[in-house]
């Protein structure tokens, strides 16, 4: 019966969202917009550190790196959207090939430190190579794509929602079924214990590899669809805070759940906007929000959040 | 074709020989038994065989095939399978999420990226079918951190088993089991096929006597002894090898 | 020629003041196996301190041992009150990451969002001509202090009684406390060693570099970058490390200016992909 409630949680959620342009200001579809995004950036990045276990604190590597391609492609050549994105996720594979050979050597706190490296190298080229990238202001005026497909006008708030939403679904629906699959199982496995999965014939190191690839690939669909959102693209999108912060979304929801880093990263972006809106100091809020999960909700909030419900539920 | 062949194998620990020019011969069908003090050497060997150490010279042959320098991931289509001394399970997982993905690492149907890993019937009931023989049906979705010490050693050997190995490498199965568990355990050992072979480290004389017929004795690395049961029974020195060690 | 002099003297000077950063980093990461990610934005308040107490008292040696001592005591508190309770790396350096947020957002607050000018002890103030280019005397103080610096933590770790108790703790933690050693409280000095050197390098820094909000992630990368190449927990990596890194961007300002990041960052990338635990680093 554990899974019904979830499934039905589910269901509820999805049909509230499905409907939320009806019922809600285009403010709270912004925000609604945001959770979205950054919930496929957290459930992307909960592939690799909740499942594999390789906490990266560079996965901001490929929501950068999509966002300027789109970005730089836009701008300077005004392409189609379908060009956009197949480019768009394609440099995420690059980058993820590239890097996971370097990168998934390493274990623990030496991946950290790696991948947190490679993502500043990003940085610092996206900062410096300003003829391309812009430099440090970034890419202004990106405007969001005009589909010839389908009959949406993206600049209107609600239509660009639905964009997103169907992104989302679709994400999701991957993620999950990735989750479920032999393949999430091996990820889960190698956490748990790399010793007993290359003994029982799995090739651990493929695996990493591909799970680096593969969340890389939907981080980056993150990073397209929030350079469309913003309008902008620029080096604080491949920085150690964007990372930061999509890792501490994944570990304040719970990491190894599925739901988990959808609910971080709902939390975050609502805290964000509504502190935001009242205090400039924004940043020390949030560090020490940082440091009061860390010490006393390490396991994130995932657990806490279900009893709670559960509770709630049985009144 | 011989399941595994062991050539002047050393291995080096800065400066400590912790296996030193070890041969061993294994006969298909056999029931091998690795005994010896602490400290012998016979877990390091086993790392060896499976792949997790490689030597510092010699070679190993796995069904006529050399696998020195091979990474264990690569030795299991060989038909090697082995246990761990310290219960070495997904201890998050369920009994049952461990036991399919044991089973669906030699899998031969395609692999698909999506198709869940519980809707593979041909592997869950394989699943369910290794656990019936041991009597863990009950606690197929249990966390495998919330069993008990004995339960969890008797899933050591079913993640071994499920594979269907060839060679299989039992490092101690029997710690921590119950008299009535390591009976159980024992007595499913023996009616293996003789189509596999068994290779065991052994602490418990009783089991090791049970189950093998011929024993290899490891002391400080080499090969002190070889014989079967009588022989090695009888050995005064073997004995002497083994005064002040408490089993 | 005198520009290449002018240039590797440059260099040097910006590889000691690294030093002094990444050394305690290093320190830190070695001892403990945390990546304080906090450590730039100490290096600011430390500047930022250096640069109040220097206006206020004119006195450039006070800012000195006031930046010191203020990060060195917020150093030893964040190991003491926060980072001590927890025990595994990841949340630790989350943990570092929300300090370095509070802190860098903190100074802004206390000192405005905008850069300061640092003043030179006047001792110091002018430079010295070398052929047709003038080479500040500043940077002859950063590159004393920072070979001051190194000969001191080689004397303490490698030569002090109290250098080879935290080496025993880097190398078995247990065992150490195991002997009777108070490991907790090496941990927390050793910290407070490690900020106290990212404070020094803020005040020190700050007549060379210039004070200014988003200087900690800068610092902080940099810092990184050294201790990659170097090798973490190597003291030695981390002094050559500065001194390639110091180097590199001096040359690459002369050879491609708008590469000279990039520059650094590839040599990291090379360094993890031919050597991923840096040139002295041990794994």
């Amino acid at each position: 019966m554990k899974s019904y409630t979830s499934y039905l949680t589910a269901a509820i959620v999805l049909v509230i969202l499905c409907l939320a342009p009806a019922f809600f200001s285009t403010y709270v579809l912004g925000l609604l917009i945001l959770t979205l995004i950054y919930g496929i950036f957290a459930m992307s990045l909960n592939i690799l550190t909740g499942y594999a276990g390789l906490p990266s604190l560079g996965h901001a590597m490929f929501f950068g790196i999509s966002a300027y391609t789109v970005g730089i492609l836009e701008v300077k050549m005004s392409t189609n959207f379908g060009l956009q994105l197949i480019a768009g996720l394609s440099a995420a594979v690059v980058i993820g090939a590239g890097f996971g050979l370097l990168a998934v050597r390493s274990k623990g706190i030496s991946f950290v430190m790696i991948t947190l490296s490679l993502s500043m190298v990003l940085w610092g080229l996206a900062s410096n190579l300003a003829g391309v990238t812009g430099g440090t202001d970034g890419l202004p005026g990106i405007s969001r794509p005009k589909l010839s497909l389908i009959p949406l006008d993206l600049e209107i708030t609600s239509s660009f929602y639905y964009f997103v939403l169907g992104f989302f679904i679709v994400s999701a629906l991957l993620m999950y079924l990735i989750a479920r699959s032999p393949f999430g199982y091996t990820l889960l496995g190698i956490r748990e214990s790399e010793t007993r999965m290359s003994c029982l014939g799995y090739n651990v190191w493929r695996y990493k590899y591909l799970s680096f690839i593969v969340a890389g690939v939907f981080a980056g669909l993150a990073g397209i669809l929030s350079v469309y959102y913003n309008g902008f693209v620029n080096p604080g999108d491949l920085g150690i805070e964007t990372s930061a912060k999509v890792l501490f979304m994944v570990i304040l929801g719970g990491a190894g759940t599925l739901l988990g880093p959808l609910i971080g990263a709902c939390s975050i972006v609502l805290l964000e906007n509504f502190i935001s809106a009242y205090s400039q100091r924004w940043p020390m809020i949030l560090g020490a929000i940082y440091v009061l999960v860390v010490l006393f909700a390490p396991d994130g909030l995932y657990d806490p959040i279900k009893r709670f419900i559960r509770r709630f539920v049985r009144l | 074709m011989k399941p595994l062949r062991i050539e002047m194998v050393r291995k080096n620990f800065g400066g400590l020989w912790a296996v030193d020019n070890i041969n061993l011969d294994i006969e298909l069908g056999e029931r091998r038994a690795l005994i010896g003090p602490n400290g012998a050497g016979k877990t390091t060997l086993f790392n060896i065989i499976s792949g997790m150490l490689t030597p510092s010279s010699g070679k190993v042959y796995v069904f006529d095939n050399d696998v020195t320098g091979l990474p264990p991931h690569k030795r299991v289509a060989l038909g090697l399978g082995r246990t761990f001394q310290i219960t070495n399970l997904f201890s998050k997982l369920t009994v049952m999420e461990n036991l399919l993905l044991s089973l669906k690492s030699v899998d031969r149907t395609r692999q698909t990226f999506l198709k869940p890993l519980a809707s593979y019937g041909h592997l869950c009931a394989r699943a369910e079918s290794l656990m019936d023989q041991s009597g863990m049906r009950e606690k197929r979705d249990v966390t495998v951190r919330t069993l008990s010490y004995g339960e969890q050693r008797r899933v050591e050997v079913l993640m071994a088993l499920a594979q269907n190995p060839k060679l299989l490498l039992l490092d101690e199965f029997s710690s921590g089991l119950s008299l009535e568990e390591t009976t159980s355990v024992t007595s499913m050992l023996k009616s293996l096929p003789r189509d596999i072979t068994l290779l065991l480290i052994e602490h418990d004389m009783d089991v090791a006597f049970e189950l093998a017929e011929r024993f290899t004795v490891l002391h400080l690395g080499r090969v002190f002894a070889e014989g079967d049961r009588d022989e090695i029974k009888t050995n005064p020195q073997v004995q002497e090898i083994y005064l002040g060690e408490d089993q | 020629m005198e520009s290449w002099i002018v240039q590797a003297l440059n260099g040097i000077a910006l590889g000691m003041l690294l030093f002094i950063i990444a050394a305690g980093f290093t320190l830190i990461f070695g001892l403990m196996g945390v990546l304080n990610l906090s450590h730039g934005a100490l290096y600011l308040i430390g500047g930022y301190v250096g640069v109040s107490v220097s206006r206020y008292t004119g006195n450039f040696f006070l800012a000195v041992i006031a930046g010191m001592f203020t990060v060195g005591i917020m150093g030893i508190l964040m190991q003491h009150v926060l980072l001590r309770h927890i025990h595994e790396h990841l949340p630790q350096v989350l943990l570092t990451i929300g300090v370095s947020l509070f802190f860098g957002d903190l100074a802004i607050w206390i000192w405005g969002g905008f850069g300061h000018l640092v003043n030179k002890p006047p001792v110091f103030e002018g430079s010295i001509q070398i052929g047709e280019f003038s080479f500040p005397c500043y940077r002859f103080l950063v590159i004393i202090v920072g070979v001051i610096v190194a000969v001191f933590l080689w004397w303490f770790h490698e030569r002090s009684i109290y250098g080879a108790i935290v080496r025993a703790g880097e190398d078995n933690e247990e065992m150490t406390q195991g002997i009777g050693v108070n490991i907790r409280l090496v941990k927390t000095l050793v910290f407070g060693l490690g900020a106290t050197l990212a404070g020094l390098g803020g005040v020190i820094g700050g007549p060379f570099l210039g004070v200014y909000p988003g200087q900690d992630l800068e610092v902080l990368t940099l810092a990184m970058v050294v201790v990659v190449i170097g090798g973490k927990g190597s003291l030695l990596g981390a002094f050559l490390g500065a001194l390639i890194v110091g180097l590199a961007d001096n040359l690459a300002r002369i050879l491609l200016p708008e590469l000279s990041l990039f520059l650094i960052f590839a040599l990291m990338a090379i360094i993890l992909a031919v050597k991923p635990e840096g040139i002295f680093g041990r794994e």
